[in-house]
């Protein structure tokens, strides 16, 4: 009796809460570390970003203005679903980065750790940027920090998934939605995290994940008028001067490479911090 | 009955202005390279003074005394660093009406302004960062400095600016070269000599003057490992462009064109007055202005009717002159831009009105101009106009107010006038501004960070947070 062929997994895009297909019909093959075919991943065009914009500006009002506690289990439930997705995971890192089912495993436990770290950030970001100021006047006076906005990810080209979830966490536990350029390399744990994501009451929008291209890609994101902040961690240094030249149009808050990408120490608060705005209100005190 | 005001001039005696002035590098007045230039005053178009031009060699020797001084500075004990601080803001008091007097000169602005606003604000900033140049450690964005700080301030608070920019550059163990404003150099260069009166080690403040060619030097200079600038969002565009594949941070504290919100609740008398400080104090020369008030509709005309009455109560003229609500406009450029959009204001269909109000003969004036009838797609309700003139638009619900409001590139400020505490921080919450005024409007104070979301720039001055600009990020 022969062996029962397997069915294969699709990897589309993230956009809005769904799974389209690359509007352009391009794809490319991936293949893992020894050089094996994987899968076809879908290759975004500039239609698809912009869409992932337009998806990611409508999930901003209703991400941004939910509590910081509904934000923090959410992320926490993403790490549950992760968990309960484990093998799927160790098993798409080990063939992407051919490290051995145990580092894979290692690598995949990280990921959810880190998510349940950021998850306990929701609520308590706003005590440490935030603050009480005593002005010289009977002016009650307080700053809080809120989200950005809108901000595109340049995810980095190592740890498809480790890597991945430590720059998207910290952007949308304070409130930022955003769109992520996955790794080009090894985008399949992105697609397959998205599902993780598709299933963890996370609001559609919120995350948008392109595969494709990021040399291509990249400036596009750059250069959108409705992209409030940048974060560069995954772009050489060639592209990563092009994107923050073009950035400078409508001022987005730039996170340049270079940061830590040691993503096993411990991140700090800095990729939260990046992307976060100071509101500042004055009220006068009297009777 | 009218009871006309006698003059009551403040005495320009306490100031004494130099025929030249040239450039302060490593703690002392040195020739610049570049053709001088003149700076007048703007109430009578009066040269005061000359002064020199830095070009790209000076600012490259102004660079090189702060990264000299930068060592010794750096290595003194943050309580040392405090002590000279101090001692700044102390000899700023003691020389507090000259400075106010020099500035109102200079600027044009009203001596009520520059002698109750500008200058004990300056004061109290170096007084706030000099006490945290030794609780560093306690502020959470660690304690080492970037290094040389290149900073380029605009021309409609000259010394306000100058102590947002260097106090707590210095606090943190930065050294500075600062590019006051071509039109408004004196007070920066008052304050070298203040410098020198603190015995502030030479290198550590350096002041180089000239145009936006000596500024781009600045900003350019391969040395400065910090970019600090207010101004323009057009400027500011084209540095954050320059420094894009460098390692230089950079603050940048650009444009604004706020929403000023009154509510059919709001105490009327009060949200009159805060119109009137939010768009006619320092002559709409600010850029948190509320430039567009968003009235309800249910009260607009009984709104404008009082606010009409009480800008003919407004007195333009000699900003020396103690009763003189509104001074000169800072420029001819300045002049020329506000008199450009206000024209485009009626060519585009709005309603323009202005009290009665005799212009002086000499100097750059503009009456405070009122447009109502004003659409969204006008310019005068999108570009920041920088001058005493008022958008009215009006709104019907909180959430329509919120969509006016926030429908601008800027994001600097906002100001809500509402009695119902629960909407107000419901409004509060929702537009995208930096600073929100509920209940009042432009005020400012050290402990208070100050700085805009989206195109109004990043990073923010005053407050523990004004110090993460001029920190090493601790990753």
């Amino acid at each position: 009796m022969s062996e029962r062929l397997s069915v294969r997994k699709t990897y589309k895009l993230y956009i809005g809460g769904a799974f389209p297909r690359s509007e352009s019909g391009r794809s490319y093959a991936v293949t893992g570390a020894k050089g094996e075919f994987l899968a076809n991943a879908s290759k975004a065009s500039r239609k698809d970003l912009r869409d992932a914009v337009t998806a990611a500006r409508k999930a901003f009002p209703g991400w941004s203005s939910a509590t910081a506690y509904n934000r923090g289990q959410i992320l926490y439930r993403i790490a549950e679903m992760l968990e309960g997705r484990r093998a799927q995971f160790v098993s798409e890192v080990a063939e992407a980065d051919g490290v051995s089912g145990k580092k894979a495993g290692e690598l995949v436990d990280a990921a959810v750790d880190r998510l349940v770290w950021y998850a306990g950030w929701s609520d308590k970001i706003t005590s440490l940027r935030g603050s009480a100021n005593p002005v010289a006047g009977p002016y009650f006076n307080l700053s809080t920090p809120e989200p950005t906005g809108v901000v595109g990810i340049v995810a980095p080209p190592m740890g498809p998934l480790f890597g991945l979830v430590s720059v998207i966490a910290p952007v949308i536990v304070t409130g930022n939605t955003c769109v992520v350029i996955a790794s080009e390399r090894a985008p399949l744990p992105s697609i397959t995290l998205a599902e993780v994501l598709a299933t963890s009451d996370l609001p559609g929008g919120v995350v948008n994940i392109l595969t494709g291209s990021a040399a291509e890609m990249a400036p596009w994101m750059a250069g959108h008028m409705d992209v409030n902040g940048l974060d560069l961690t995954g772009a050489d240094a060639e592209l990563a001067q092009k994107c923050e030249e073009l950035a400078a149009e409508n001022l987005k808050r730039v996170l340049r490479p270079g940061g830590k990408t040691d993503w096993a120490a411990d991140p700090g608060t800095a990729r939260m911090t990046a992307f976060l705005e100071t509101k500042t209100v004055w009220h006068p005190i009297g009777i | 009955m009218i009871f006309e005001y006698a003059p009551a001039p403040e005495s320009r005696d306490v100031v004494d202005i130099r025929p030249s002035y040239g450039l302060f590098i490593n703690g002392e007045f040195v020739d610049g390279s570049g053709t001088p230039f003149k700076t007048i005053n703007p109430a009578s178009e009066e040269t005061l003074a000359e002064v020199a031009t830095a070009t790209e060699a000076d600012v490259d020797r102004a660079v090189q005394a702060a990264r000299k001084a930068f060592g010794v500075w750096s290595a003194l004990p943050g309580s040392e660093r405090a002590k000279y601080l101090f001692r700044i803001a102390r000899i700023i008091q003691e020389r507090a009406r000259e400075l106010a007097v020099l500035e109102s000169i200079d600027n044009g602005k009203p001596i009520r302004e520059s002698r109750d606003v500008d200058l004990p604000l300056v004061a109290a900033h170096f007084f706030y960062y000099a006490g945290w140049a030794d609780k560093l450690q306690y502020a959470g964005y660690g304690t080492t400095p970037l290094g040389v700080a290149g900073q380029v301030i605009p021309w409609n608070f000259p010394l306000l600016m100058l102590a947002w920019k260097i106090a707590p550059a210095l606090a943190c163990g930065n050294t500075v070269v600062l590019k006051p404003a071509e039109t408004t150099p004196l007070t920066a260069l008052l304050f070298a000599e203040i410098c020198q009166q603190a015995d502030l080690p030479p290198g550590v403040v350096n002041i180089v003057t000239g145009a936006g060619e000596t500024g781009a030097a600045v900003v350019g200079h391969p040395d400065v490992d910090k970019v600090a600038f207010t101004g323009s969002t057009e400027v500011g565009r084209l540095i954050a462009k320059s420094v894009a594949g460098t390692t230089k941070k950079v603050t940048l504290e650009l444009g604004g064109k706020a929403a000023n919100i009154v509510f059919d609740d709001a105490a009327l008398d009060q949200a009159v007055e805060g119109i009137v400080t939010g768009i006619f104090f320092n002559q709409g020369h600010v850029c948190c202005a509320g430039s567009r008030l968003l009235v309800q509709e249910s009260i607009a005309e009984e709104l404008m009717a009082s606010l009409k009455r009480r800008l003919s109560t407004l007195r333009l003229g000699d900003p020396l002159d103690k009763n003189t609500d509104i001074g000169a406009i800072n420029s001819a450029a300045q002049l020329a831009k506000i008199r450009e959009l206000s024209d485009s204001g009626e060519g585009e269909g709005a309603e323009r009105w202005s009290p009665a109000c005799a212009l002086p003969d000499k100097g750059f004036w503009f009456p405070p101009t009122v447009f109502t009838g004003v659409s969204q797609s006008h310019r005068i309700a999108r570009e920041e106009i920088f001058g005493p003139v008022l958008s009215v638009l009006t709104f019907r619900t909180p959430a329509e107010a919120v969509e006016k409001a926030n429908n601008t590139p800027y994001g600097l400020s906002a100001g809500v006038w509402t009695e119902k505490a629960s909407r107000m921080l419901w409004m509060a919450s929702r537009l995208r501004a930096g600073v929100v005024w509920s209940n009042t409007f432009n005020k400012f104070d050290p402990t208070s960070p100050f700085g805009g979301f989206k195109e109004s720039g990043y990073g923010r001055e005053g407050g523990r947070h004004g110090l993460e600009a001029y920190l090493k990020e601790i990753s």
